[in-house]
């Protein structure tokens, strides 16, 4: 067996790659839910019913998608410079971290200025959370993989500490959590969602306008493909970076506020949920387009809210809720592979096949 | 001719995605023969050499090594078979002897029986009649000696069947005649040579037949001694070709660029650039020669300001530039260009399209925070109509453009810049005879123009023909500056290899100036 380059891959062997993965996503868990008794075809149905059946059930996929969203449009940004931002879940602590701090620990702050105020902090401090490793790798070259990494650890702890420590709220009867958001610095609603809805779709738009149509967004681009290039026609390398990882890291930390003010209305140490780890999946399915995320995100929240249901629905565990999930995302990422290489099967030869010398 | 036949492949078919690299090729190699496979890039010479080697497989066709037909299926089957290839890079462990990397590939516990192995590689060494320290570290080496370690040790593996891909581009003249000695030695003793290489003179120098390559397919093969530059050139590129290139007269000009005991370091604090001093005037080419790895990248880029100096003056127009950024060089109007060798790395990004390369230059003098691409949209045009640039369109990704057009992409961009100063680091690298005539053109062109163009070369005729003075870097150093008209390619040689201009006898500097 070999693994083979493909050298040229066409749109109709992609999508035929692409149909198979889905395909094979569906059989191989079909399989394992005939394993744990259940049919199928229930599951399938009630995972649709659970993400789409009914409005309440569609804004909770909603709710899931805009935390995707926002997240992976910061991702996107650190990918296309090819700076391998893992750290999101931190960026997304900070980001919350900051609008509490604004939210609960500043008195005086007028009603009106309340939200802009949170949304700038919680940018802000994101944006501040990556350019740690940014720093780190303009100056000296450091692996942004394992710092952004490690910095989502050490956000965690820290809020932790927040939560069963200094900003333990003393009127929540022992129970360890922060206070409530004041209503001021709550997002008002429309159609039963919160506004971050219509600011994720604004993002989007806005991510996609910077990344096509900016100077930045074009030094983004060059840095990503080659750092010689860049230096070539005149950018300041560094200074790329570090920018572009300000707004990565800031629309992490958007995210925090959207969660923590949105839904939560407090800060909790679970506010990330995962959000920064499944953006990575999402940034790399939507290929690096901006407008793609937005559907790619919808796609996995459905995913996401489904299986919660089936949970509740069929009484599945969720741990087995959790490997449909994943097997499903195996499929999808792995056919990725197969878009690229192509593997050959060969009869094992006879080893007098072949003479050595004449 | 009865000479048992070592290698036959008939009607090879490869096939990449939708790149048909070869199609029916026919190729027969006998004992104790040097066959060419000469060919433009791209014409499928190391897709074929690969399928010997056990890189690819082929998808239709039949190879037989030694008469029997045979599916070779890895690299390692190929060594079986006796097969040995040289690659362009070599594959050497730098920090072990020349021993000791021929014994590394050995099966069996490694390095164990060393006194034994290397009576064995001296026994080859005696039968091929090839000389070589087996003790010399191979950082130690020069590129020549690497080289040599490299056949060394597939013929110490049985090889019978050499295969060498594109071996002189990194010697000097010299060192090619040694080489080409080794491998008359070689058949000799019953081995058969296989050689890539485009450049014509070499194939005319060495070869006893050879096979023409186009488009993936074997146009013909013929006997060497019947032959000659012309039909061969021909053959190559399927029409007549002028390979004459007539130096246009031009008035030199003004001192343009004064470079002044200009240092720089490179890794580990080796001296890559040592006291280079030189002038460049308007409207001459003045060409750099010299062995690959002399210090001529690092030239190119002092100058634009990509490498830090360590000292030395680099004067544009009487200004020092030493310390300046690219962006700072631009930004104070001085008008230089530079086509660096590394055109998909360095000079262009290969995943946009050539509106977005032509904004690579452009898009820091627009005004705002937003990139008009209206006018890179038609410069993109203007460079494409101009330059005869083959693409689906200049919305097209240029990576998926030949290496020529990708090198009219950059070239035409930059000369649509009308810089006063152009230097060039090995513009013709990679392209086939036609573009690279083109070339030549267009950088004379520019030096009518009054352009002083530094041109950076590895084909010593070429050199002697295009530029008007020629400049020789060995490690670092000038070995000397000369009028083209002055040297002749032994000469230049020389000079390459470290000897002083001054010691030149009058043979090959025909007037010393």
């Amino acid at each position: 067996m070999q693994i083979v380059n493909r050298s040229g891959t066409s749109t109709k062997q992609i999508i035929l790659i692409r149909f198979i993965a889905i395909l094979a996503a569906i059989v191989v868990s079909s399989i394992f839910i005939g394993f744990l008794g259940y049919n199928p075809f229930t599951v399938y149905q009630n995972m649709l019913k659970g993400s789409l059946g009914s409005t309440i059930r569609f804004r909770a996929t909603l709710l899931e998608m805009i935390p995707l969203v926002v997240t992976s449009l910061g991702i996107l940004i650190a990918f296309k410079m090819k700076f391998w931002n893992i750290g999101g879940e931190g960026q997304i602590l900070m980001g919350a971290f900051a609008a509490s701090f604004v939210a609960l620990r500043i008195d005086g702050i007028p009603d009106f200025l309340m939200l802009p105020l949170i949304f700038l902090a919680g940018f802000l401090m994101g944006g501040l959370w990556a350019l740690i490793p940014a720093y780190f790798k303009a100056r000296f070259g450091a692996n942004e993989t394992i710092m952004t990494l490690m910095l989502n650890y050490i956000a965690l702890q820290f809020i932790t500490y927040l939560q069963f420590g200094p900003w333990r709220d003393p009127k929540a009867m022992g129970f360890p959590k922060i206070a409530n958001f004041p209503d001021s610095a709550l997002l008002p609603k429309l159609f039963g969602i919160h506004i971050g809805l219509i600011i994720s779709i604004l993002l989007v738009v806005v991510v996609t306008w910077f990344m096509r149509n900016t100077k930045k967004g074009f030094e983004i681009a060059v840095v990503g493909e080659s750092f010689a290039t860049a230096r070539y026609a005149g950018m300041n390398v560094s200074q790329v970076i570090l920018f572009a990882m300000l707004l990565s890291g800031g629309l992490c930390g958007i995210t925090g506020v959207i969660q923590t003010s949105g839904v939560n209305k407090t800060l909790t140490m679970n506010i990330s949920s995962g959000y920064g780890f499944s953006a990575i999946i999402t940034t790399w399915l939507s290929g690096l387009k901006a407008p793609m995320v937005l559907l790619v995100s919808f796609l996995f929240a459905i995913l996401l809210q489904g299986g919660s249901y089936i949970q509740s629905a069929l009484q599945i565990p969720q741990s087995a809720a959790d490997v449909l999930q994943g097997m499903i995302l195996f499929c999808i990422l792995g056919s990725e592979f197969f878009v690229r290489y192509k593997i050959r099967f060969r009869k094992k030869e006879h080893p007098n096949n072949g003479g050595v010398s004449p | 001719m009865n000479r048992p036949v070592y290698v036959e492949m008939k009607n090879i078919c490869k096939t990449f995605g939708v790149i048909r690299a070869n199609r029916n090729i026919n190729l027969s190699v006998t004992e104790g023969e040097i066959h060419a496979l000469l060919g433009e890039n791209g014409a499928g010479k190391s897709t074929l050499v690969n399928m010997i080697s056990g890189i690819y497989t082929p998808d239709s066709g039949s190879i037989a090594i030694h008469g029997k037909p045979v599916r070779i299926h890895s690299p390692r089957h190929a060594i079986e078979l006796g097969i040995g290839m040289i690659h362009q890079h070599f594959k050497l462990v730098d920090v072990l002897s020349a021993a000791e990397n021929i014994l590394l590939a050995e099966e069996g516990p490694p390095l164990l029986f060393r006194k034994k192995a290397t009576e064995k590689i001296r026994k080859v060494m005696e039968k091929y009649e090839m000389e070589m320290d087996l003790s010399k570290k191979i950082e130690e080496m020069a590129v020549s000696e690497k080289q040599n370690v490299e056949i060394l040790k597939v013929l110490y593996r049985g090889a019978k069947i050499l295969i060498l891909d594109e071996p002189t581009a990194v010697l000097t003249p010299q060192e090619t005649d040694k080489l080409f000695g080794i491998l008359r030695n070689l058949v000799k003793k019953g081995c058969a040579v296989i050689i890539i290489t485009h450049k014509l003179n070499e194939v005319m120098a060495i070869s006893d037949r050879v096979t023409v390559l186009r488009q993936g397919e074997s146009v013909c093969t013929l006997e060497t001694k019947n032959t000659n530059i012309r039909q061969l050139t021909e053959l190559m590129v399927g029409k007549p070709v002028d390979l004459s290139i007539v130096r246009c007269p031009a008035e030199k000009g003004k001192l343009l660029l004064s470079v002044h005991h200009l240092s720089a370091l490179g890794e580990h604090g080796v001296r890559v650039l040592d006291d280079i001093s030189f002038d460049l005037y308007e409207g001459e080419i003045l060409g750099v020669a010299g062995v690959a790895g002399s210090g001529q990248k690092e030239i190119c880029e002092t100058i634009s300001g990509l490498y830090p100096v360590e000292k030395g003056e680099i004067l544009f127009q009487g200004e020092n530039i030493v310390g300046l950024t690219p962006r700072e060089i631009i930004k104070r109007g001085i008008s230089m260009s530079f086509i660096p060798e590394d055109r998909l790395g360095m000079g262009l990004v290969a995943s946009m399209d050539m509106i977005d390369n032509m904004l690579l230059k452009e898009y820091v003098n627009q005004p705002g925070v937003s990139v008009d691409r209206r006018f890179a949209r038609e410069k993109a045009v203007r460079v494409r109509d101009r330059l005869d640039i083959q693409t689906p369109g200049i919305g097209t990704p240029i990576r998926k453009l030949s290496g020529g057009n990708i090198q009219k992409v950059l070239l035409g961009r930059e000369i649509d810049a009308k810089p006063s100063l152009l230097i060039t680091a090995y513009p013709v690298r990679g392209l086939d005879i036609g573009a690279s005539y083109n070339i030549y053109d267009l950088l004379q062109e520019q030096k009518q123009k009054g352009v002083g163009v530094l041109y950076i070369g590895e084909d010593l005729d070429v050199l002697l023909e295009l530029c008007d003075r020629i400049m020789v870097l060995c490690n670092g150093k000038v070995t000397g500056i000369t009028d083209s008209r002055c040297i002749t390619k032994e000469g230049l040689g020389l000079l390459m290899a470290g000897e002083s201009i001054t010691a030149l006898t009058e043979e090959v500097t025909p007037c010393k100036l």
